[in-house]
């Protein structure tokens, strides 16, 4: 391991892939605060950039600073005007918005950076530990193994995602899959379901997709209900005056950070789980177990109630990353872009990524110490400047997400029919919003796909028929594992409900 | 009967047309060497036609238990009325437009022209400042695009770069 770390260090510690993380985490919290663009939506729109860079460690950097900067963005528009950017910081407006109304919105944001720094630098070192040990069990694995793996993957995401409706969530996984196998394929060469139109030889782009299932459909939503898009009345809460917070609640936050960190780890490592429920989960807990004079403060400005959520997604965005550097399966909508991102840049991830491509491995995980560091001591000084975006009017704010979302899909293909294609997907996606289809689900299955259907295909060829399924016991287990998921009702009633004004959709 | 039975009978639909591609004319252009192959290019297809099929079926004949109650919070078809459904429209067909008048008017004419439009749809009517953030914002996009990251915008109208 302590190879590893010198080669990330060696890696991350170049002067361009530092300005890397330090431009990401700005141009994340940049975004990530303004309503209507999620995580998703940001990496989505970043990817051609990284794809220009080339160096899949640097772009790779790029992207996961991107991914702290938009979640970190979003607990400030919590805390400062009410109106998360993301689900998964929901959580934290439910006390940080009352405490900044208060007057101390200062406080609330120093115990919401301490709580992300420490939630992601303590999943970080948990990502260490615990990735090598699982890429080294995920080497055993084979096709068939891989084929079941993102079976359960697929059902565990549909299992927890959506509006706890499991049927409309595995319908859009299928319609995702089948999207996948439009165009020529690798695996076989012959394009299938083009209908002799050249522009679908090559498939559906995925960022056309992204943009056109969270960027879109979100940007919509705010030019139909123009409450949706409270920015700019720079009431009270808007004013940041001390950032200091007293030695008693640095005290009584620390406990909370520890467990939340943790706790959110191993949520955000479960596929479909992720960071909003995380967060969710970490704030109930905590009122949970919290003593009955503390319980009357939770909604009414808590410290506990801020640190608790935003160590816990943090810890949950860094835990996601396990799944997706050791088996190369994501388990959420932002794992998934990346996953597109690295596959683009002719990266594998999986169990190999560690033994063939080292430096990628480590110098995401030591990128992630910094990205953390940098929006510790980069951006709460630098705070009260980056809010000035919030005051930004609609007028110019809705337009500039449309063009955004335009340009995303644009740069990457150089293709005006992609356009046509993302409009007409970003209204089929506003109508599903609409009928409460998740949309998670689709992009996943479609980023899995072709993966899905490669593994399908290779154990199909070596055991000559579907036999690996009663011929591997693992497999088995785990496609039985796939069925209870989706079966088991039980993990519905569980879902924590993460709809509230303003909030882009998955984390 | 409500949106999403709507919705599920367009997947149905479309899974059909699918799974009959996948069934009855897809492997007609088979080379006759790949059919001694276990795995067709139809195979896993075939398998998600029939998954699909089953799914949406099974939401439009409501099966699964109907949605609980909308959450006021959220966007509501019910209250499509109070909704700007009108400017929605007229800034997707903006889209489009600036989609077919990307190439022939150039990245930059295109560019202002959506930016400055968008925001008259959306009510703006200070001329003087929206033709002025336009205008730098198309410049400043073009620039890093084009000439930092070194990824080709065709800046100028057709005739101006002659094709």
């Amino acid at each position: 391991m302590l190879e590893g770390l010198l080669t990330g260090l060696a890696t991350a510690f170049t002067f361009t892939n530092i300005m890397m993380v330090v431009g990401g985490c700005l141009i994340g919290t940049f975004i990530g605060m303004l309503p209507g663009l999620g995580p998703m939506s940001i990496i989505a729109i970043m990817i051609p950039v990284a794809i220009t860079i080339g160096d899949p460690s640097a772009a790779l950097i790029l992207l996961a600073g991107v991914y702290y900067g938009a979640v970190f963005g979003g607990s400030t528009s919590s805390i400062l005007i009410n109106a998360p950017g993301v689900a998964s910081t929901v959580a934290t407006s439910f006390d940080g918005y009352p405490l900044a109304r208060k007057g101390q919105a200062g406080k609330a944001l120093t115990v919401a950076a301490i709580a992300s720094f420490a939630g992601g630098t303590i999943g970080a070192i948990l990502l260490m530990v615990f990735a090598p040990a699982l890429a080294s069990v995920a080497l055993l694995f084979h096709s068939s193994e891989y084929f079941a793996l993102m079976v359960v993957g697929l059902s565990a995401i549909a299992a927890f995602a959506g509006t706890g409706q499991v049927g409309k969530a595995l319908l859009m996984t299928f319609l995702g899959l089948m999207m996948a196998t439009v165009g020529e394929g690798v695996l076989f060469n012959a394009p299938r379901f083009t209908m002799g139109i050249m522009d679908l030889q090559s498939g559906f782009g995925f960022i056309t997709l992204a943009m056109a299932m969270f960027a879109l459909p979100e940007a919509i939503f705010l030019v139909l209900n123009p409450d949706r898009s409270n920015t700019g009345d720079g009431g009270e809460g808007g004013k940041i005056k001390n950032l200091r917070i007293t030695r008693d609640e640095a005290l009584r936050i620390t406990p909370v950070i520890g467990r939340q960190s943790i706790q959110g780890f191993f949520i955000g490592v479960l596929p479909g789980a992720g960071a909003t429920i995380a967060s969710f989960l970490g704030y109930a807990v905590e009122r949970n177990i919290a003593s009955k004079e503390e319980q009357e403060q939770f909604g009414k400005g808590s410290v506990k109630g801020i640190a608790a959520p935003e160590s816990a997604n943090n810890a949950a965005c860094t835990g996601s990353f396990v799944p997706l550097l050791t088996l190369g399966i994501p388990g959420s909508g932002t794992t998934a872009i990346l996953l597109g991102a690295l596959i683009a840049l002719n990266v594998s991830p999986g169990p190999r990524l560690m033994i063939d491509e080292p430096q990628i491995f480590w110098a995401v995980i030591i990128s992630m110490y910094l990205g953390n560091l940098v929006l510790l001591i980069l951006n709460l000084p630098l705070i009260p400047y980056i809010a000035k975006v919030l005051a930004v009017p609609r007028n110019y704010l809705i337009p500039f997400i449309l063009f955004f979302t335009l340009m995303g899909a644009y740069i990457g293909q150089n293709n005006a029919t992609e356009l046509l294609l993302l409009v007409g997907f970003g209204i089929c996606a506003t109508l599903f919003r609409f009928a409460d289809y998740p949309l998670a689900p689709l992009l996943i299955g479609f980023i899995l796909g072709p993966l899905l259907e490669n593994n399908f295909s290779r154990a199909m060829q070596l055991y000559d028929g579907v036999g690996f399924v009663w011929e591997r016991p693992m497999t088995l287990a785990l496609l039985v594992l796939a069925v209870l998921l989706v079966v088991l009702p039980a993990y519905r009633s569980r879902r924590a409900r993460a709809r509230a004004e303003g909030v882009a959709d998955g984390d | 009967m409500a949106l999403d039975r709507w919705l599920a009978l367009v997947i149905l639909l479309i899974c059909l047309a699918y799974g009959y591609a996948a069934y009855f004319t897809m492997d007609a252009l088979l080379p006759p060497i790949m059919k001694r192959s276990p795995i067709w290019p139809s195979s896993f297809p075939k398998v998600l036609a029939v998954g699909g099929v089953l799914l949406s079926l099974s939401i439009l004949l409501g099966l699964e238990k109907s949605p609980s109650k909308p959450d006021a919070a959220d966007i509501n078809l019910s209250r499509l009325h109070e909704y700007k459904v009108g400017q929605a429209v007229i800034l997707l067909a903006a889209m489009v437009a600036y989609a077919l008048l990307l190439r022939p008017l150039g990245f930059l004419a295109a560019t202002f022209l959506f930016l400055a439009g968008g925001s008259f749809i959306l009510g703006e009517r200070r001329y003087v400042v929206m033709i002025v953030v336009a205008a730098i914002a198309a410049g400043t996009v073009w620039y890093l695009v084009d000439v930092v990251l070194g990824i080709f915008l065709s800046p100028f109208p057709l005739f101006v770069s002659g094709g």
